[in-house]
This record gives structure tokens, sequence and C-alpha cells, in this order.
């Protein structure tokens, strides 16, 4: 192989840094771009009434997502009832429990591949079962079940994560003293998880507060003035929101879309935060 | 010997008295009853895979007694609800189209930023770019479809000649949405390529970049390509970003710049219309479904197999 001089290829070096370094800057930029854009369309539309109306598809000024963020609230809120105690006991039994074996690995593979089904087929199965077979409806428990089986693969991989970090000296120690499996499990290595959990819980109602096709699969609502009563009345979701409001011209109806996506956000950012917060308290008593 | 004491009425005290002091006499039932709880947790993936598969596949039998699947495969015309042709082609082209497209942009991006972030970047700048990444993963799909409507179609309408609605659009949106998956499961694998081999190769006298393009990169390439495989995979899936930019072309498109749709994006905007139980275009849309779960299982158990045997080299 013929040698190539020393400085061609620093040359190469430097000129790849910098590829990379610009490409890092533009996906910086992009998120800024995308941001930007969506807050400068919505600027105009950003007041109480977007917050407190009922949907319409006649007048921008007036038209609002008060159902929308109800219907979220709802669905999120049992989805994550479903979900979390369900994806953590399957997380718990994966890393405790399970022996090594083809069983483990076929259930271990059903985890990893249920979270690459693409979301609209979730929805699909939700209409098939629990709108037409249990003859639930589009109905807002109709809805979170859907997205419990969509947010499941999260919970559990979490779980995983945060039970595997806890030490093996807490259950050693546990078991030692003379509790059980269980108990130590129970009283030891989830309070000691606790954080790992809550993180899971993080990702689990942000999966479930975005999602949009499932529920415009099963069939939830466009326009809605009324607000949800519970978990057998119809519903709309703020994204599904969102979508119908960008069926219509984006001209006039962009900025309305817009608004819901700021609504939408800082929904998902204050969930962040209490979530951050909340798990730098738990950190503070570990071990 | 204990058993020799059977019947006496002092040891039987004895013995329950000591049950109630043993841990594991006293929990063993609700212990066991507590693993099985567990396992069919455990097992609820496989039980929502089976049912998927199931509920898919029943409609989309009934769906192939009325339609042959020769030409619901080869049909290059969908028109459900004009001529009533279901020829599931022209979605399929879309899909890959589309997806292909996206990957383009984001496999390359998305392996470049993991590389920087592994093999370059000093600590303050990993601090600033991984956090705004997870953002970037967290922003729900439908924002991106907004934002390929309000801000990328305009560019493409005055530079290319493009229409409102048109696949260049979710091609390049969805481009960029799949770089954060890519960059950090590629970053893993990279991290996974043990020093010794970077090192031998610095020691040899390479550069970094040297090192890494022909050392660290090929040596994690199962890993890399798991993500790459994965990361397709959610732009063949993905839905409303297609649904709210790319149009409802339902013919063969092969000019990005015009409207076409996806598999996915067509089940979705068929699933907002009328629609009644029962009807041929209902069970379409789980025949389409089908086709839809079928290649992804195909592609997330090939990225499964490759990252298993990255997984048995190094780990």
């Amino acid at each position: 192989m013929k040698a190539k001089s020393l400085a061609v290829r620093r040359l190469k070096e430097r000129l790849y840094v910098t590829g990379f370094l610009a490409g890092i800057g533009l996906a910086l930029a992009v998120l800024a771009i995308l941001l930007g854009s969506i807050l400068q369309s919505a600027w105009p539309r950003l007041t109480p009434a977007l917050v407190l109306n009922y949907a319409n598809s006649t007048n921008p000024e007036t038209a609002g997502y008060a159902a929308a963020i109800v219907g979220t609230l709802w669905v999120v809120g049992l989805t994550l009832l479903f979900s979390l105690p369900l994806g953590i006991a399957a997380g718990v039994y994966l890393e405790e429990y399970a022996p090594k074996g083809p069983i483990t690995r076929i259930l271990q593979a059903g985890v990893t591949n249920l979270a690459g089904v693409p979301s609209v087929v979730f929805g699909l199965l939700g209409l098939a079962l629990f709108v037409r077979v249990l003859g639930l409806g589009p109905v807002v428990l109709a809805g979170s079940l859907t997205l419990t089986m969509l947010v499941f693969p999260y919970v559990v991989i979490t779980t995983q994560e945060a039970v595997r970090a806890v030490p093996a000296s807490i259950r050693d120690a546990s078991l030692a003293l003379g509790s059980t499996k269980w108990q130590s499990i129970r009283r030891q290595v989830l309070p000691a998880s606790a954080p790992g959990l809550l993180t899971a819980a993080i990702l689990a109602a942000a999966r479930a507060m975005g999602e949009t096709a499932p529920l415009l699969v099963i069939g939830a609502l466009f326009i809605q003035t009324f607000l949800p009563y519970g978990p057998d009345s119809p519903f709309v979701a703020l994204p599904v929101q969102i979508y119908a409001y960008t069926s219509l011209p984006v001209g006039t109806w962009g900025g309305v879309a817009a608004g819901g996506m700021v609504i939408l956000l800082a929904m998902l950012f204050s969930f962040n935060v209490v979530a951050i917060i909340a798990r730098n308290r738990l950190q503070r008593q570990r071990w | 010997m204990l058993d020799s004491f059977e019947g006496n009425p002092e040891m039987a005290r004895a013995r329950r008295v000591l049950s109630t002091l043993e841990p594991q006499w006293v929990w063993a039932p609700g212990e066991r009853l507590v693993k099985g709880a567990l396992f069919l947790a455990a097992a609820f993936a496989v039980i929502v895979t089976f049912a998927i598969f199931l509920a898919l596949a029943v409609d989309a039998l009934e769906f192939f007694q009325r339609v042959s699947p020769i030409d619901f495969y080869l049909g290059t015309r969908w028109t459900p609800d004009i001529e009533g042709l279901y020829g599931v082609l022209p979605l399929v082209v879309g899909t890959l189209l589309i997806a292909g497209g996206a990957a383009l942009i984001g496999l390359p991006l998305g392996l470049s930023a993991a590389i920087y972030l592994r093999e370059y970047a000093p600590a303050s700048v990993r601090e600033v770019v991984k956090p705004v990444l997870e953002v970037l993963a967290g922003i729900p799909t439908i924002v991106y479809g907004l934002f390929a409507l309000i801000l990328v179609s305009p560019i493409l309408q005055t530079t290319f000649g493009a229409l409102f609605f048109n696949g260049a659009n979710a091609i390049i949106v969805i481009g960029i949405m799949i770089i954060p998956m890519v960059s950090s499961l590629s970053e893993d694998a990279l991290t996974a390529v043990p020093t010794d081999l970077r090192d031998g190769a610095l020691a040899l006298g390479a550069t970094r970049f040297e090192a890494t393009s022909r050392v660290v990169v090929p040596a994690g390439f199962s890993g890399i390509g798991s993500s790459f495989i994965l990361a397709f995979s959610r732009a063949v899936g993905e839905t409303m970003i297609v649904l709210i930019a790319a149009g409802q072309n339902t013919g063969i498109v092969l000019d990005i710049f015009r409207q076409m749709t996806t598999l996915s994006g067509w089940i979705a905007k068929r699933a907002t219309g009328d629609v009644a139980v029962g009807e041929t275009v209902y069970l379409a849309m789980f025949a389409v479904g089908f086709t839809l779960f079928a290649m992804a299982l195909v592609l997330n158990l090939t990225s499964d197999h490759l990252r298993a045997r990255f997984r048995e080299v190094y780990e």
C-alpha cells in the first residue's frame, strides 16, 4: 500500500471533524427552527380562548382545545394506571425471576418487537378488539387500553434498566436477614429503583400524550362540545384535535394547530419537570 | 428424629410455633403466586403480539376471500372508493420511497452524530448535544408533520416547483425524526467496541478518523446495522407526518415532489372517513395493516438478530 503523506491524512481528519460538527450544528439548528416556527405561527392564537373554548371548524378566532385537553388527561391517566403496574411487574419478572432459557428469550423478544410495531397497527387492534368485539365503542377506555399496549414495552425496558442498576449487595443483605425473594424485591429493590421507575412513568406518559394515529383509527371525535365525563365517555385527544385543525386550510387554521402544539409541548414539558424534581428528591434517599 | 414424634400433641404444637417463625414456610405459597402473576405480566407482550396477528389475520383473510391475494399484492391500482380496485403496490412503492429517502438523510447524519459524540466530542459538547437529541426524540410526530407543512413545503415549492403536499416533505422530516434514534443506538454500539482495538490502531499510527472509520465502525457494524434497520422500520411505520404532509394520491408516484401516500398513511386516512364494519374497504384496512405489520416484524427481527450477534462478540 502506498503511504499517503501525513499532511493529507491530517487534512482529511480535520475535514471529517468539521463535517461531523456541521451535522450536529444542523440538527441543533433544525430543532431551534422547528420550535421557533411553531411558536411563530401559534403566537396570534395564544389566548385564554385557545384553552377554554370548545373546537369548531368555522371560526379560527374562537376555536379551542377545552375538550381535547381534558380528554388527553383522561386517556393518559388511565393508560398510566394500566400500563405502569403491568409493565413494572413484567420488568421485575424478567430481571429478578426469569430463568435463562428459551421461554425467557421469547418473552424478551416479544417486548422488543412490540416496541417496533407501527403505532397505526395498535389502532387497528384497538378498533377490532375494544371497539368492535368488546363493544366499548370509541370511548376513553378503548383509547387508553390501546395506548396501554403501545407503551407497555417502554415501561418494561425502563423498569429492567432501573432494577438492574440496584446493586446485588442490597438483595443479598435482605435475603441474608431472612426475607423471602418477593419481600426483598418489594421492600428493597423496588424502593431503591424508584427514580428509574419514575423515568418509566415519564416515558409512558410522554408517548401516550403524543400518539395520534392509534386514536384516529379507533375513531376519536374531531369536534366535541362537551367535556369527557368518564372512562365510558366519547373523547378527543389533543394530538387528534391538532390533526383535525391541520386538515383545514393551513393559511387560516395553521395558527390554531400550532397553538395546540404549544399546549401539547407545554404539558409534556411541565410533566417532565415535575418528574425530574421528584426523581431528584428520591435519589437523595438512596443507600 | 422428628418423624418418630408424629402424633405427639406437644410436637405438633411446637411445629406450629416454628412455622410462624420460618418465613419460607409462611410465604412459600404467596411467593409462588407472586411469581406466577409477574410471569403473566411478562407474557403480556407476547400475548399482544398474537392478538395483533389474530385481529389483523381474521379480517385480512375475509378480505382475501373477496379480493384475491394476487390482485392485492401485484395490482397497480389502489382505488377502493372509486373503481373498487385493491392493488396495494402503489402504497408499497410510496412506503419504500418515503422510508428509503428518509433513511438516506437520517442514517448518515445519525451515525455521524454518534461517531462525533463517541470519538471526538469534549464533555462540554456532549452535555449540550445529548439532551438536545433526547428532546428531538421526544417531540410528538404530529409536531413534525405541521413543521413539514408550514416550513419545509414552502421552501420545496419555490426551489423545486413541488406541490403543497408532496413526498419530499415527509422524506425530509422523517429523516430528521430518526436521527436521534440512530445516533443513540449507534453510539451504544460504538461504546461496546473494546478500547483495545481503538488504541491498537492509534498506536500503529492511524489518525483518529482512520482508527474510527477502518477499525471501530467495522467492529461495531452489526450494532450499527441493527440501529439502521430499526430506524428504517420506524420510518416505514410513520403515519402522522405522511398523513399531514405527503398528500393522498394512491397512484404509483415516483416524483417525490408530487403527492403520494404510504400503507400507514392510507389506513389512518381511511379510518377517519365513513366506513362500516364488514365493508370491503373496512377489511382492506386490515389487509394493508397486516402487510405493514409483516414488513415491520421482519425488519425488527433482523435488527434483533444483528444486535444479538453483536452482543455475543463484545459483551
